[in-house]
């Protein structure tokens, strides 16, 4: 299954990509095309944050909301962030700080 | 400046926007595989996909217990930014044939960013390639690395690694958040998936919060962004 989801979406990304590239402007250039294709990226990246950050399975199969290590971690990452660190910086700090507070 | 000074200079800073954007494939690799995917699965969305926020997509909602399916959608809708950056670029790069097909695979933000204000087709060009097949060939050779690596270490919790991924969404939204509304539509976005994580299937939140963030944001946006009343000349 995640062979299909992988190979799928590998050939999907790539025919957005290609699509752009070759499609005249008139068809996609509509202003509510652009706005919504603007937001798509902040509100998905935001929504994976919350859920990255906050789930976790449940032992009867569903997922709960949980707080933990992350949370610090995620809280690294805004304060490397304000300081302008760079992307791995960013990321590597936030593994840190939970792996810290784990190994505690 | 002379034409060959300019382009030393695109090149130069491609290549600076290549290796540092490169480099962090290593997370990716390392994420991918401390989420469930094989080392195989991890280096394939990396070849295939390559664009980074829909890789790190479809490995968090697999990570997350989600259905692949679902990770796909996710990324799929991420990776549709790359068409409006098509959009944008076909005029300025003006290929077609296997050119243009063969340009579109390293059509994404960083290639974009760097080529879109050059003045002239030839400075555009020499960035977008030279951004776009640096990151290509790094991003690629990192991710083994970092795949590799990620196997070697046991479980991932102990390394923080789960962590690390909601970082990475974090830094790769945050460039985001100074367009005017966005903040808005990310903080709904967040809230609501939170909301929905105890009552759907792992995978659903992030796409049920997206859709309804992206279309209040766009409607509320709509209104603001009303055309301004025509001024006669």
């Amino acid at each position: 299954m995640i062979w299909w989801a992988v190979l799928g979406g590998g050939v999907g990304c790539y025919l957005l990509k290609l699509a752009g590239l070759s499609v005249p402007e008139s068809v996609l250039a509509r202003p509510w095309v652009a706005r919504v294709v603007d937001l798509i990226p902040v509100a998905l990246l935001a929504a994976l944050v919350s859920v990255q950050v906050l789930s976790a399975p449940d032992p009867d199969g569903g997922q709960r909301l949980v707080l933990d290590a992350r949370v610090a971690g995620l809280g690294t990452a805004v304060v490397l962030l304000v300081l302008r660190a760079p992307f791995l910086v960013v990321v590597v700090g936030a593994a840190a700080v939970a792996a810290l507070l784990r190994a505690l | 400046m002379t034409a060959r000074a300019d382009r030393r200079g695109v090149v130069r800073d491609s290549l600076g926007v290549g290796v540092a954007t490169g480099l962090y494939g290593v997370s990716f690799g390392a994420v991918a595989v401390g989420s469930g995917l094989s080392v195989a699965q991890t280096c394939a969305l990396s070849l295939l996909m390559f664009t980074g926020a829909s890789q790190f997509a479809l490995a968090g909602v697999v990570g997350a217990g989600g259905a692949p399916l679902a990770g796909m959608a996710t990324a799929l809708l991420l990776g549709a930014r790359n068409t409006l950056y098509g959009l944008r670029m076909a005029p300025l790069l003006g290929w077609r044939g296997w050119r243009r097909a063969a340009a579109a695979h390293v059509l994404i933000d960083e290639s974009t960013a760097m080529a879109v204000n050059r003045p002239g087709r030839d400075l555009a060009r020499v960035g977008f390639l030279t951004t776009g097949i640096s990151i290509l060939v790094l991003w690629n050779a990192f991710t083994l690395l970092g795949a590799l690596a990620g196997e070697a270490i046991g479980d991932p919790r102990d390394y923080g690694l789960d962590a690390a991924v909601g970082a990475a969404f974090l830094a790769l939204l945050w460039p985001r958040l100074r367009e005017p509304g966005h903040a808005r539509v990310a903080l709904l976005a967040a809230a609501l998936a939170a909301l929905a994580v105890p009552f759907t299937p792992a995978g659903l939140p992030v796409l049920l919060a997206g859709g309804v963030a992206i279309l209040v944001g766009a409607l509320l946006a709509g209104r603001s962004h009303a055309p301004p009343p025509e001024v006669a000349p």
